[in-house]
């Protein structure tokens, strides 16, 4: 029995043309018994910036609340929005500093920071559970079914897909990654983020 | 073995928690209460460790009143929830951690709704429109996906509990044979008999 598959759960998130998609099962259990197919694991941090907790339910939660916290004092302190790649180097740190005693998540990032010309620039990382950053340019994954992640997204995933394109992609990768894994799955959320919106859906999966 | 159930309706929740207290194999009591009344609109079932739940839920008992002292007013279910879980996730890292599975059903007098939330010690907390805790929960739960209606009256629910606690009569190997049954609503908590 590993902690990290205690309560599965997957969340991956990928790069489109100045937009970027996340999205996450729905289903927190206990090993095979499955409790709930209503369990949010990605949260809004701005308005332009989203982060997925996959792992131990219990930790969601804690570092949701921590998150909250510090990216509040932040925004009131520098009287502005956190960018995607300093809200990385603060998952990171908040991460490491219990590296010896973690919280059992490895987070996932996606988002649109602010380019120096005026415009928005993809930017998604993930980071394992004591913090070890990994920008990527294409698509990250983590959770249960993060192995199948890695291979379906290597087939759709394609790049500068269109908002509607990647909605259809990272839908199709998580849909059908998460149906061979048994502790993922349950429905699924997706958010696709672009620079003046985010629509967020909510997607039937299969229920066993 | 330990087992507990919860399910909520057309404006209520029903807990029901079984009232056996074990040691080993030797059962040492068979009228225990197990679903504490925190405050006037707001149930809690215990389960786990013995020793750790009762000290548990006495703690979370008297902070739930304190805070009604202080304020004049009481937790809302989702606020309680809440401050239960960081108790709980707190203490799982600690020294000594609690082992205790909750079910926490209130009635929310400010928005009229029933809320039910499951509770682990872990720490993890759901809210959810039923759920159970222990061995009981691998039958009920299927059970309960199959009837429960969140628009069922007290008389539905209770017959749906009934069904929950048939049926982990029959098919449990060690399974209890009382269970005591406790109701929230807007006139407040009580005692029901099935």
């Amino acid at each position: 029995m590993s902690v990290m598959e205690y309560n599965g759960g997957s969340v991956i998130a990928m790069v489109g043309k100045d937009c970027v998609a996340i999205a996450s099962d729905l289903r927190l259990g206990n090993q095979a018994l499955g409790i709930t197919s209503n369990f949010q694991r990605v949260f809004p941090v701005t308005n332009r910036l989203y982060i997925g907790l996959p792992g131990l339910g219990t930790d969601v939660t804690t570092l949701r609340e921590r998150f909250r916290y510090r990216v509040n004092m932040y925004t009131i302190k520098e009287e502005r929005d956190i960018q995607p790649e300093t809200f990385a180097h603060l998952v990171s740190s908040t991460l490491y500093e219990h590296r010896f005693g973690p919280y059992f998540i490895e987070p996932v990032i996606a988002g649109l920071s602010k380019a120096p010309s005026g415009g928005f620039k993809p930017f998604i990382a993930a980071t394992d559970l004591i913090g070890c950053l990994n920008f990527a340019k294409d698509f990250v994954v983590a959770g249960t079914a993060s192995a199948k992640l890695f291979g379906v997204a290597e087939g759709l995933w394609e790049p500068d897909l269109e908002p509607e394109d990647l909605f259809e992609t990272i839908s199709q990768t998580l849909l059908n990654a998460v149906d061979r894994d048994a502790f993922s799955g349950w429905g699924a959320v997706v958010h696709v983020i672009t620079k003046d919106q985010v629509v967020t859906r909510t997607l039937k999966g299969r229920m066993d | 073995m330990e087992t507990s159930f919860a399910l909520t309706g057309k404006g209520y929740v029903i807990i029901a928690a079984d009232t056996t207290a074990a040691r080993s194999i030797v059962k040492m009591k068979v009228d225990e209460d197990k679903i504490k009344e925190l405050s006037s609109h707001l149930l809690m079932s215990y389960s786990g460790e013995p020793g750790d739940t009762i000290q548990f839920a006495e703690y979370v008992e008297r902070n739930i009143r304190l805070y009604q002292i202080r304020n004049l007013y009481p937790l809302r279910p989702a606020a309680a929830a809440a401050w239960i879980r960081r108790s709980l996730a707190e203490s799982l890292r600690s020294r000594h951690p609690y082992s205790v599975n909750l079910l926490l059903g209130g009635y929310d007098i400010a928005d009229h709704k029933p809320n039910l939330y499951w509770i682990d010690y872990l720490g993890t907390v759901v809210e959810l429109p039923f759920a159970a805790h222990g061995y009981g929960s691998y039958f009920a739960l299927s059970l309960l996906d199959r009837y429960h209606n969140p628009e069922a009256s007290l008389e539905e629910g209770l017959a749906t509990l009934k069904r929950c606690i048939e049926e982990v009569a029959k098919r449990l190997i060690v399974s209890p044979d009382r269970f005591k049954v406790k109701v929230v609503d807007k006139d407040g908590t009580r005692e029901v008999e099935l």
